[in-house]
C-alpha cells in the first residue's frame, strides 16, 4: 500500500496494519465526543476500545520490531522508537485517567488520546520513511 | 447539569483533568523531541532546541501545578500558563517575520501550526479555568 520507498524496503507500518488502529482509535473518538456531549462517563465501550486499541498497536509494534529485528532499519531511529514507546503508552494513558474522571470529562479525556493516537501512526510512518538522501 | 455545585471546583477535577491530559501529552511530545533533537544535532539549531527543551519543561510544571491545585499550584499554574502564552506569541510572530532565526522547528513556531494550534490554545484555555475556579481553591 503507498508508494514504495525508494531504498526498497517495504515500510512494516504501513497498510492495513496502521489503518486498523487509526480507524479503530478514530471510531472510539467519536464515541468518546457523542458521550461527552451526552454528560455520559466513560462507558464499557470506551474501555474495551482503548483495549482493542492497544491490541491492534501492539501487533503494529510487533510487526515493527520483526522488520527491525530482520535488518530493515528506520529512517530516524530514534524518534521512530520513541513514537513507537509513545504509542504504546496513550490508550492506556487515556483509562488511568478515565477511571480518576468519572465524568463527561472523562469521556473528553477519552476522545482527545484517541484523537493523538492517529497523529502519532502517522508520524511514526514518517520516521520510518525519512531517509537520509 | 451542575455537577456538585459551582463551590469547591478545583483545577484538578472535571474540565481541568481534560486540561491536565493535554498538558501531559504536549509534556510528552515536547520533551522527546527535544530530548532527541538535543541529543543527536544539537549544533544545527541550538536557539530552537533549547526553546523546545523551555517549552517542554513549562508543560511539565504547568501539568503538576494544576494537578496539585490548592494556592501554590495554582500560582504556578498561572505562571506557566502566562509564560507559555507570552512564548508562543512571540515566538510565532519572531518565526513568522525572520525566518532565519529559528532554522528547525519549534512547538511554538508559527504560533504552533505543527501541533494544529493547540500551543497557542492551551495556554488560552488554561489561564480561562484558572479564572473560573478562582473562588473555590481551598
Amino acid at each position: 500500500m503507498g508508494p514504495v520507498t525508494s531504498v526498497g524496503t517495504d515500510s512494516p507500518v504501513d497498510g492495513i496494519v496502521a489503518t486498523v488502529p487509526i480507524v479503530l482509535s478514530l471510531l472510539v473518538a467519536v464515541w468518546a465526543l457523542v458521550a461527552a456531549v451526552r454528560h455520559r462517563p466513560p462507558d464499557r465501550v470506551q474501555v474495551v476500545g482503548l483495549a482493542v486499541l492497544e491490541v491492534a498497536l501492539l501487533v503494529l509494534s510487533v510487526l515493527a520490531l520483526v522488520a527491525v529485528g530482520g535488518g530493515d532499519r528506520p529512517g530516524e531511529p530514534g524518534a521512530f522508537f520513541g513514537y513507537l514507546v509513545t504509542l504504546i503508552c496513550l490508550p492506556p494513558l487515556a483509562w488511568v485517567l478515565a477511571r480518576m474522571e468519572p465524568t463527561r470529562w472523562g469521556s473528553a479525556i477519552v476522545c482527545a488520546v484517541c484523537l493523538v493516537t492517529p497523529v502519532v501512526v502517522v508520524r511514526l510512518q514518517q520516521t520510518w520513511e525519512v531517509l537520509g538522501g | 447539569m451542575v455537577e456538585a455545585g459551582p463551590a469547591r471546583r478545583r483545577t484538578n477535577s472535571g474540565p481541568g483533568r481534560l486540561l491536565i491530559a493535554v498538558y501531559l501529552l504536549f509534556a510528552i511530545a515536547a520533551t522527546s523531541r527535544a530530548g532527541l533533537q538535543i541529543a543527536t544535532k544539537f549544533d544545527e539549531a541550538p536557539v530552537a532546541y533549547l526553546l523546545s527543551a523551555l517549552a517542554a519543561l513549562i508543560y511539565i510544571v504547568a501539568a503538576v501545578g494544576l494537578a496539585r491545585a490548592g494556592h501554590t499550584g495554582r500560582r504556578v499554574a498561572l505562571a506557566c500558563c502566562s509564560v507559555e502564552l507570552v512564548g508562543v506569541v512571540a515566538v510565532g510572530v519572531l518565526s513568522v517575520v525572520d525566518r532565519e532565526l529559528f532554522p528547525d522547528e519549534t512547538v511554538w513556531s508559527q504560533f504552533g501550526s505543527g501541533y494544529g494550534y493547540i500551543p497557542l490554545v492551551l495556554p488560552v484555555l488554561g489561564l480561562l479555568w484558572l479564572w473560573r475556579t478562582r473562588h473555590d481553591h481551598a
